[in-house]
């Protein structure tokens, strides 16, 4: 087992790096920070425009490879993600950033999988009746609602309760109250209404998708000898289906979880946008019409290692949870 | 998407009664079946109707009214549906229902289009790769793990400044070129277990070039799968689309797609619903009638599965042991 986890680590590491080289190529040749310099007022001269851009390490002047071989080793040896635009320390504004998305991914996928998990589940074992048959309507508007969307209905929805109660019931404007007083209790109850849109945008997703996938695999095992077999043995029939159908119920989700992650990732960047969540998503789109090449390349960084990390993820449980696999 | 990933038996019993060979097919025509079965299914014909209605809105809707979706009535800024406006009007006087339904024209055509292509590139790429096998196969899989790397968002909004000025036909190839990996993996396994059958063998020794094999009988072997992907795929296209555009990296003015008339509404809607929520609205009915259609077609073409409504589990799972050694080797 460790073999093959090696060889995938191998292979991931290999396509992060082919990966990141060619996130720089494309943001330095599709971005134009020189436009940026020129526009200034007072006009810069050529000179000067130049003389800011090769400090920035940005200069188009110069070849992409010469560039990227900076970036790369300031990055390999120091840690170093380089300066943005406007000369400010790119490491700074990433640390500031990569919790708050985080903290909004993890805990939006990881609701998302085990609400999707348990209703698929529940939802097989009850097949064909009306609470099967809600959950099954219920998951297909959402499937058929993108991401941004979901997120502005929740916000419309929660504009239109606060109006009608005339109190500020769900506050879903960034991630806590600026100058909130008051003990850790009232900290974390502020924060937990802060998450509360935002997470729900994207584990209803999550909910959505699992909970089909989960109801097939389920429906298979049901069908199975061994879960018969496991009930004639004298287990009763809801430790049977926990300990023996979940099981092997779960195992082809371990891979859709890595896949998921790429639509999360997208997901977040939608829903910090919306409600003005300062991650890494509203951070890329700013970069984008900055022309800010670092940081639009610390982002593509961010996520390249955080879907890499989770395929290696998958493919360790699918390992544990399979043995055919470790062989 | 992932999920529709035939099992081999399934693979293998489409192949017994292959869609190529339909016509000349023995009593129960496989044709008939799939009709039948995508009949008995309540949620496809919705699904069906609702395409149709929504085509034939989007297409002969715009001829119904004298406003065009470029006109500005000067007399009348945010009023609610009326007689003369009929979805209302917009915050400078533009008529909601004339943008509305050249949004959902643009929005259906970019969606079919990036269906078509992404899924041609998708068989492609996944038959030759699970064809050829050997170095072919690396390097193309390596390709595909690469493009998996980055959510294809990311890639095409850094890409986007480079598009200002090419319009909305470059943005249909850019959102196909980002779509087709997963298909591609799909097709590529089936491949590999389809290239040991005997007709794929006989072909190969009566000297057939391999691209010929793939388009004449590895491809249409897979096309229940494909067919069932591309519809779904349009969907999923929509939704990219549609996300793209809300933040301006997509469909730019002055053309207009329903997202780019859902991010104009979105501060007023609150106040003004029908800037919103008609192309909102439009948008879920359209992609979820698409997800129904996906959805019943996967049942029809799945010869495992229950013609119908399913009986019991028990039925079912008789019938599918009985029909699984008819598709074994």
């Amino acid at each position: 087992m460790l073999r093959y986890l090696a060889k995938r680590l191998a292979y991931y590491l290999l396509l992060l790096v082919v990966s990141v080289f060619l996130a720089y190529a494309l943001s330095s040749a599709s971005l134009n920070p020189r436009a940026y310099f020129e526009a200034k007022q007072p006009r810069p001269s050529a000179a000067a425009v130049d003389r800011q851009l090769t400090a920035l390490g940005i200069n188009d002047h110069t070849p992409i490879v010469e560039r990227f071989g900076h970036w790369s080793s300031d990055l390999v040896l120091h840690g170093d993600l380089g300066r943005s635009i406007n000369d400010t320390s790119v490491n700074a504004e990433f640390g500031r950033r990569i919790w708050v998305s985080l903290r909004l991914m993890l805990i939006g996928s990881l609701l998302g999988m085990l609400l999707g998990v348990a209703g698929g589940a529940w939802s097989a074992v009850r097949q064909y009746r009306i609470s099967d048959r809600a959950l099954t309507i219920f998951s297909f508007v959402v499937l058929s609602t993108p991401v941004f969307l979901m997120a502005l209905f929740l916000k419309n929805g929660a504009i239109a309760l606060n109006q009608a109660s005339g109190h500020q019931l769900i506050n879903f404007t960034g991630y806590e109250t600026p100058g909130l007083t008051g003990g850790f209790g009232a900290h974390l109850s502020d924060w937990a209404v802060h998450l509360l849109l935002p997470t729900l945008s994207l584990a209803l997703g999550g909910l959505a998708t699992y909970s089909r996938y989960q109801r097939g695999t389920m429906l298979d095992v049901l069908g199975s000898d061994y879960l018969r077999t496991a009930e004639a043995k004298g287990l009763t029939r809801r430790r049977a289906l926990v300990k023996h159908g979940l099981r092997t119920a779960v195992i082809p989700m371990s891979t859709l979880f890595a896949y998921s992650f790429l639509g999360i990732l997208t997901g977040a960047t939608f829903t910090e946008t919306i409600f003005g969540w300062h991650g890494m998503g509203e951070w890329f789109i700013n970069a984008i019409n900055e022309n800010d090449t670092n940081a639009v390349v610390a982002v593509n960084l961010f996520a390249a290692v955080v879907v890499l990390a989770s395929g290696f993820v998958a493919d360790a449980l699918h390992a544990a949870l399979d043995p055919r696999v470790r062989h | 998407m992932t999920g529709a990933v035939p099992t081999v038996t399934t693979a293998d019993a489409v192949i017994e009664n292959a869609p190529t060979t339909v016509a000349d097919a023995a009593p129960a025509g496989r044709g008939r079946l799939v009709l039948g079965r995508l009949l008995a299914a309540r949620g496809a014909v919705a699904g069906t109707v609702i395409v149709l209605l929504l085509f034939l809105l989007a297409f002969v809707g715009p001829y119904l009214t004298h406003w065009h979706y470029t006109d500005i009535d000067y007399a009348a800024m945010r009023q609610p549906p009326s007689a003369t406006h009929w979805f209302g009007t917009g915050g400078l006087g533009q008529d909601v229902y004339a943008q509305t339904l050249r949004g959902l024209q643009k929005s259906l055509i970019i969606g079919l289009l990036v269906a078509l292509l992404s899924t041609v590139v998708a068989g492609l790429v996944g038959a030759c790769a699970g064809y050829f096998g050997g170095w072919t196969d690396r390097l193309l899989i390596f390709f595909v793990d690469l493009m998996l790397v980055f959510p294809s968002f990311l890639v095409i909004t850094i890409i986007s400044p480079r598009l200002k000025n090419t319009g909305w036909i470059a943005f249909v190839v850019l959102l196909a070129a980002f779509n087709w990996m997963i298909t591609a993996r799909v097709v590529r396994s089936m491949t590999i277990s389809l290239k040991e059958r005997e007709f794929v063998r006989a072909a190969q020794f009566m000297g057939v070039r391999p691209l010929r094999i793939i388009l004449r009988h590895i491809l249409p072997n897979a096309a229940s799968y494909l067919i069932v992907d591309a519809t779904i795929a349009v969907g999923s296209a929509v939704m990219s689309e549609t996300a793209l555009s809300y933040f301006g990296f997509g469909v730019k003015a002055p053309d207009v797609s329903l997202g780019t008339l859902i991010a104009d509404g979105t501060d007023a809607a609150p106040t003004y619903p029908w800037m919103f929520y008609f192309a909102a609205g439009l948008l879920v009915l359209f992609v979820l009638a698409v997800n129904l259609i996906g959805d019943g077609l996967r049942d029809a073409l799945d010869p495992t599965a229950e013609a119908g409504r399913a009986p019991s589990r028990r039925a079912a799972r008789l019938s599918r042991s009985t029909r699984t050694p008819k598709g074994s080797r």
